[in-house]
C-alpha cells in the first residue's frame, strides 16, 4: 500500500517532524514504512506500507494520519465534505435489506445530470489529480476517480451505479442459485444460493462488497448516478469473494471488517467530487440500518480498564516513572477511545468506548497493547523472570543423539529430505502399503503422499548427487515417516541412511575401498550397540517369499531383528530400482537401509560396565576350515557360542576365502579364536581340550580342518 | 648365541679378584663399541647366558664365606660398568644413514578417516534449544500433523479467519466431511505445542520448540514448503512484556555475540497480545548498513509477544489454573532455516532440502 506525505500533510498541517523522522515513528509504533521514496520539491514522498492484517483501519491516508496524530498528540480535523442542499424526491429512493445477517447498513445517494468527464484538481481536499499522479493511480473518469478517491483517502469501498440501469429500488439479498451477473472484470458468472448480492427488483447488480456488474456500471452517456457506500458483513464478503476466486480492496476490507460509521462520509466525498462537475442531489441520503450490528460495531460495550492490569502485562519500563493514568489517557483518547474514570482499589481504572473503525480492538488485553504500542516498545525495560524449575529432556533425545553421533562417527553426513513422495514411491517402500496417507493439496503429484518410508527421500538425493557427478555419497537421515488413514495418522522416527562409492577415507598413499554390504551392516551393528538388546540377529528370506521389500536386492538383503521385532531393512539397491533412477550407470552399488527407531528406543542404552581385564597371557588359536558354500557364517557361528566355554574370550573371521584347491561350491575360513582365564595361566592340556571341542563343535556344523 | 665362558676362579685373595675383575672390564669395555646393543646386552646381561650371572653363579657361589664380601662389591662395579655401556649404546642407535634411508614426503596430505557432518538446521536448532535450556526452558514436541484444532482454533485463528490466509496450509485428503476442529493438516507453525503442553501441565511453563513444519507455498530462493522453527513459550505468574524483551535480548546476545542489539517493533499474530517482531542490529556491519541488512542496520528475526488471553481460554477447559486473570506469558518463534542462512551465509533455502554431499561437507 502506498501513502503520500502530502496528503498525510493535508490532514494534519502542523505534523513536527520530517518525512524520514515520521517513517521511523510510526515504523516503531506498528505502522511498519517499508521504503521512502521522495517525490521532488514540495510533493513530499512516497511510502512503501507494511501494514499487518488487523489494522485495516490504517491502510488509507485519514488512518495513517490519525496514528501521526496519536504520537504527536496533534488534534485530527474530521473528514468534512459539505454538500449543495438537496432537492426533495417524490418519495425516497427505495432500500431494502433482506439479508440482515450479511449487511448491517447500506445508504444510497441519487445524483442527476451529472456529466462524465476527466478528473481534475476539484477543491482543496479533493486534489485527484496531483495525488493519482504522484502515486501512479490511473485515471477512469471523474465517477470511478470518486471512489478511489474516497477508498484511497480512508479506506471505505463505494460504488457508483448507473442510475437509469436499475429496474426499482435496492434489494441486497443472498443470490438465487443459477443466477447470472457479469462483474466488472468481464466475467459471466453463475451465482450460488449463498452469495450475497446487491440487486435491483429485477436482477443481481453487484456481488456485495467484491465487484460491482458490468450492465449498471458508469459509461460516458452516463446521466444519473446512485453512490452506494456500505457495511458487508466480513464472513459472507470472505466467502462470496472466495467462491468466485476474486481478491479486490473492497473485499479485503470488508472482510477485515469496515467502519460502520464510515458510508455516510464516503458516499459525501464520492458525491462532492462528481458534483463538482455539474449536477444536483435528489432527496436526502436513504440509510438503511441492522441494529443488531450496529450494536456490535459502532455501539460497542465499553470495556473497563485498570492501570493495575496494565503493569501486570507489560512490566518494567525504562522510564522510572512508568506508564502513567495521564499516558493512559492520552494514547487511547488519541485513538478514539472514550474514557471515564472508575472508582478503583488498585488505583486508576476506566470505562473505554471503542471507536468504530477499530474493531480489532474488544478487550482490555486489547487496549494495553495500543498503549504499549504508542508508548513504544523500546522504552521497556529488559528484565528476566525468576525461575525455581527444572529443565527436562525429551526421554528420546539422548538416543537420538547417540545414533546421530554413531553414523556421524561412521563418516555419514546428515540430510533433511521431502516429507512427502509419490504415491508408486510410497507403495514401494511402506512397510503397510494399504496405511499410505494421501494429501488434499499436495504441492505436486511427486509429493502427493506423506512419506511412509524415508527411502524414497533418501533415493532422490543420492541420484541428486549421482546426476551431479559427486560419486561418493554417504547420507543418513533421521525423520518422521506417517502411516495410518486420513482420519488418524500415525507418526514414527525412523533412520535412513544410503552410501555409494569410497569408504570415509582420503588418502593420497593407498588405495581407498569401495562401500559394500558389510560396510552397511558394521554401521547397523554399530548403531545397535548403543542399545541394550539382547536376542538381535539379521536374516534374509527366500526371494520368492515376498517379504523382502521390493526396492532390495533379494540375494543381498537383511532383515534386523531384534527380540522378535523386525528393527529395520538394509542392503543393495535393486538393480530395478537403481535402473528407474537413473543411477545405475555408476558402477558401485548403492547401499541404503532404514531403521525402525520407535522400536529402537524402547530399548534402553547400553551402560557401559567395566569388568576386571586378566592379567594372564591370553591364547590365540586359528582353525582353517572348509566349508560348503551352503553353510552361513552364523551356523558355525552359533556352533561356537553354544560351547559355552568360560575362557573361550572372543571368536571371529579372520579371514574368508575362495581358490582352486578347494571343492566346488566350497569356501575356507580362518577361524581364529583366543582363550584366556581369568585367574591363571591356562595349561597345555586345557588348550588342547578346548581345541578339540572347537574341532567337534564346527565339525557338526558341516566344517573341515583343512589341512 | 653361545657366550665364551669366564675363567674359573681359584684364589680369592684381593689381588686374584681385582685382576679377574679387571679382565672382564677390559672385555666389556672392547665389547661395547664393537657390538649392537642388542648383543652386547645379551653377552652381558642375558638372562641364562649373560657373563654377569655366570660371575654371580660362578665365582659368587665359589667364594668362601669370608671373601664372598669383596666378590659382591667388585661384582656391583662391574654391573654399573656393563649398566652404563649398555646405556652409551642404546642412546647411540642406527645411523643417521640408515634413517636417511627411511625419509618420507610429510608434506603429502594426511590419510583422514571422513567424520560425518551435523546438518546445519540441526546443528543451528540445538544451539538455540541449548541458549534457552541455560534459562530454564524444557524441550517440547508435537506431532507434524496436526488437528485443524491445535493448529490454528486454539492458537485463536477463528474458522474463516483472515489470517489464516498468511499460512497457506497443506491438508491431509478426504477431511471435508469431518468437524472443522478435527481436520488433519500438516502444521504450519510449531506453536500446536503450546496447546498441547498447557493442556497437560499446569503453570509454570517454560519450553521450546523445534521443529518441521510445512506450508503450500511456492519454493524460491529464501521460500520452502518445508521448513523449521524453534517456539518459546513462558507461562507463570507475573511474567511481562519486559520479561520478553529481557529474555529474547539475552538469546541474541548468547546466538550471535554479546554486542548484538536488539529492538521491538507492533506486530500482529492471532496468538499473541501485545504482538512484536524483533529486530537485532546487523550482524554482519554492526548496525553501520551493508548489503545484507539492505543499508538499515537492522535484521528482522523473530516474532513474539504476550500470550493472547484468548489462547489461555483455550487451555483452561482442560487445565483450569490458565487463568489470564492471574497468570501470564509470553510465547515467541524463529524460522531455523532464515538464521541458519545468515550465520553461514547461504543464500538458497532449498540447499538444505538437496542432500548434496557438495553443500554438507562445508559443515564438517
Amino acid at each position: 500500500m502506498k501513502i503520500l506525505t502530502k496528503w498525510l500533510r493535508a490532514y494534519l498541517q502542523s505534523l513536527p517532524v520530517g518525512d524520514a523522522q515520521l517513517a521511523e515513528d510510526l515504523t516503531l509504533r506498528g505502522i511498519a514504512v517499508e521504503g521512502i521514496y521522495p517525490l521532488g520539491e514540495g510533493n513530499g514522498s512516497l511510502y512503501e506500507m507494511d501494514i499487518t492484517t488487523n489494522r485495516v483501519d490504517a491502510m488509507n491516508h485519514y488512518g495513517v494520519a490519525r496514528e501521526a496524530a496519536a504520537i504527536y498528540g496533534l488534534a485530527l480535523p474530521d473528514l468534512a465534505f459539505p454538500l449543495p442542499r438537496p432537492r426533495p424526491a417524490g418519495k425516497p429512493f427505495s432500500v431494502k435489506i433482506e439479508a440482515e445477517d450479511a449487511c448491517g447498513r447500506f445508504t444510497a445517494r441519487v445524483l442527476r445530470d451529472v456529466s462524465i468527464g476527466n478528473s481534475r484538481d476539484w477543491f482543496a481536499g479533493a486534489e485527484v489529480n496531483t495525488y493519482f499522479a504522484l502515486l501512479e493511480q490511473k485515471k477512469i473518469s471523474n465517477a470511478v476517480d470518486a471512489t478511489n478517491f474516497a477508498w484511497l483517502a480512508m479506506g471505505q469501498p463505494t460504488h457508483a451505479f448507473d442510475l437509469d440501469k436499475l429496474e426499482g429500488g435496492i434489494v441486497v439479498r443472498r443470490a438465487r442459485k443459477g443466477e447470472r451477473l457479469k462483474t466488472l472484470d468481464g466475467v459471466e458468472r453463475v451465482l450460488e444460493a449463498d452469495d450475497l448480492v446487491v440487486a435491483d427488483h429485477k436482477k443481481a447488480l453487484a456481488l456485495a462488497g467484491v465487484m460491482g456488474g458490468w450492465d449498471s456500471m458508469i459509461t460516458p452517456e452516463t446521466k444519473n448516478v446512485l453512490i452506494e457506500a456500505a457495511w458487508f458483513d466480513p464472513m459472507a464478503v470472505r466467502q462470496t469473494a472466495r467462491r468466485h476466486g476474486l481478491h479486490t480492496d473492497a473485499s479485503h476490507r470488508f472482510e477485515r471488517g469496515a467502519d460502520f460509521n464510515a458510508a455516510p462520509v464516503a458516499s459525501a466525498i464520492v458525491s462532492a467530487i462528481l458534483l463538482a462537475n455539474g449536477g444536483w442531489i435528489e432527496g436526502e441520503l436513504v440509510d438503511v440500518r441492522v441494529s443488531p450490528v450496529e450494536a456490535r460495531t459502532a455501539q460497542r460495550q465499553s470495556v473497563a480498564l485498570a492501570l493495575s492490569e496494565v503493569r501486570r502485562i507489560l512490566g518494567t519500563t525504562i522510564d522510572e516513572e512508568g506508564i502513567t493514568a495521564a499516558a493512559v489517557e492520552n494514547v487511547l483518547t488519541a485513538l478514539g477511545c472514550g474514557l471515564s474514570s472508575e472508582a478503583a482499589a488498585g488505583g486508576a481504572a476506566w470505562q473505554v468506548t471503542l471507536p468504530s473503525w477499530r474493531l480489532d480492538i474488544e478487550r482490555e488485553i486489547d487496549l494495553i497493547e495500543e498503549i504499549a504500542r504508542v508508548y513504544g516498545y523500546n522504552r521497556f525495560a529488559n528484565t528476566l523472570p525468576a525461575f525455581a524449575g527444572g529443565v527436562r529432556a525429551l526421554p528420546w533425545a539422548e538416543k537420538e543423539a547417540s545414533v546421530r553421533g554413531t553414523l556421524l562417527a561412521a563418516g555419514f553426513h546428515e540430510a533433511i529430505g521431502s516429507t512427502f513422495c509419490s504415491a508408486a514411491e510410497a507403495s514401494l517402500t511402506a512397510p503397510q502399503p494399504a496405511q499410505v496417507v494421501p494429501l488434499g493439496n499436495p504441492l505436486s503429484e511427486e509429493a502427493g503422499v506423506l512419506r511412509p518410508s524415508l527411502v524414497p527421500g533418501m533415493l532422490t538425493m543420492i541420484a541428486g548427487n549421482l546426476n551431479r557427478d559427486v560419486s561418493d555419497v554417504r547420507l543418513f537421515e533421521l525423520g518422521t515417516v506417517f502411516s495410518g488413514a486420513t482420519d488418524k495418522v500415525e507418526e514414527r522416527p525412523a533412520l535412513a541412511f544410503g552410501a555409494v562409492g569410497a569408504l570415509p577415507e582420503e588418502s593420497a598413499l593407498h588405495a581407498v575401498r569401495t562401500f559394500d554390504f558389510h560396510d552397511v551392516k558394521g554401521v547397523v551393528e554399530q548403531v545397535l550397540s548403543r542399545f541394550e538388546m539382547r536376542g538381535i540377529y539379521f536374516d534374509r528370506f527366500p526371494a520368492d517369499a515376498g517379504l523382502t521389500p521390493e526396492w532390495l536386492h533379494p540375494y543381498r538383503a537383511a532383515r534386523v531383528v531384534s527380540e522378535g521385532l523386525t528393527v529395520g531393512w538394509f542392503g543393495q539397491l535393486h538393480p530395478c530400482e537403481a535402473e528407474a533412477r537413473k543411477v545405475h550407470k555408476i558402477k558401485d552399488a548403492v547401499l541404503i537401509g532404514e531403521i525402525y527407531l520407535d522400536r529402537l528406543y524402547k530399548l534402553p542404552l547400553r551402560r557401559p560396565i567395566a569388568r576386571e581385564i586378566s592379567r594372564y597371557q591370553p591364547v590365540r588359536r586359528d582353525f582353517s576350515l572348509v566349508l560348503s558354500e551352503s553353510v552361513a557364517w552364523e551356523t558355525i557361528d552359533r556352533a561356537m557360542a553354544s560351547l559355552q566355554i568360560i575362557e573361550l574370550v572372543d571368536w571371529r573371521v579372520r579371514e574368508v576365502f575362495r581358490d582352486a584347491r578347494l571343492g566346488e561350491d566350497e569356501y575356507a575360513l580362518l577361524l581364529g579364536a583366543t582363550f584366556q582365564a581369568p585367574d591363571r595361566t591356562l595349561r597345555e592340556e586345557e588348550l588342547q581340550s578346548f581345541q578339540t571341542q572347537v574341532v567337534e563343535a564346527v565339525g557338526k556344523a558341516g566344517a573341515r580342518l583343512r589341512v | 648365541m653361545t657366550n665364551e665362558a669366564i675363567p674359573n676362579l681359584t684364589a680369592f685373595d684381593e689381588a686374584a679378584l681385582d685382576r679377574a675383575f679387571a679382565s672382564l672390564e677390559a672385555q666389556a669395555r672392547a665389547d661395547a663399541p664393537a657390538l649392537e646393543a642388542e648383543l652386547f646386552r645379551l653377552k652381558w646381561l642375558g638372562r641364562k647366558q649373560g657373563l654377569l650371572n655366570d660371575v654371580s653363579g660362578q665365582w659368587l657361589k665359589a667364594a668362601p664365606p669370608e671373601a664372598k664380601k669383596a666378590v659382591g662389591q667388585r661384582f656391583k662395579v662391574l654391573k654399573e660398568l656393563v649398566d652404563g655401556l649398555l646405556e652409551g649404546a642404546s642412546g647411540a642407535g642406527p645411523t643417521d644413514a640408515a634413517l636417511r634411508a627411511e625419509a618420507i614426503d610429510i608434506t603429502l596430505p594426511g590419510t583422514r578417516r571422513l567424520t560425518g557432518a551435523e546438518h546445519p538446521i540441526v546443528r543451528t536448532m540445538n544451539e538455540i534449544v541449548s541458549v534457552f535450556s541455560a534459562l530454564g526452558y524444557s524441550v517440547g514436541v508435537g506431532p507434524e500433523v496436526e488437528t485443524d484444532y491445535y493448529n490454528f482454533e486454539s492458537m485463536n485463528f477463528p474458522p474463516g479467519h483472515p489470517a489464516r490466509d498468511t499460512q497457506d496450509t497443506l491438508v491431509v485428503a478426504s477431511q471435508e466431511r469431518r468437524a472443522s476442529r478435527d481436520r488433519l493438516l500438516l502444521r504450519t507453525h510449531t506453536s500446536p505445542v503450546q496447546m498441547r503442553t498447557m493442556e497437560q501441565q499446569p503453570p509454570p511453563v517454560r519450553i521450546v520448540i523445534p521443529g518441521k513444519v510445512h506450508r503450500n507455498d511456492a519454493a524460491d530462493a529464501t521460500h520452502s514448503p518445508i521448513f523449521h522453527q524453534v517456539e518459546g513459550l513462558c507461562v507463570d505468574r507475573n511474567i511481562t512484556f519486559s520479561d520478553l524483551k529481557g529474555t529474547l535480548d539475552h538469546a541474541m546476545k548468547a546466538l550471535f555475540g554479546s554486542a548484538v542489539k536488539t529492538r521491538f517493533f507492533p506486530s500482529f499474530f492471532p496468538f499473541t497480545e501485545p504482538s512484536a517482531d524483533v529486530q537485532i542490529s546487523c550482524i554482519f556491519c554492526g548496525g553501520k548498513g551493508c548489503r545484507k541488512c539492505k543499508q538499515s542496520g537492522w535484521i528482522e528475526l523473530l516474532g513474539c509477544g504476550m500470550v493472547d488471553p484468548a489462547v489461555f481460554a483455550f487451555a483452561a477447559e482442560k487445565q483450569p489454573a490458565y487463568d489470564p486473570k492471574k497468570i501470564s506469558g509470553f510465547a515467541f518463534g524463529m524460522g531455523v532455516e532464515r538464521i541458519a542462512m545468515m550465520k553461514y551465509g547461504i543464500s538458497e533455502i532449498g540447499s538444505f532440502f538437496a542432500g548434496d554431499m557438495r553443500f554438507l561437507n562445508q559443515f564438517v
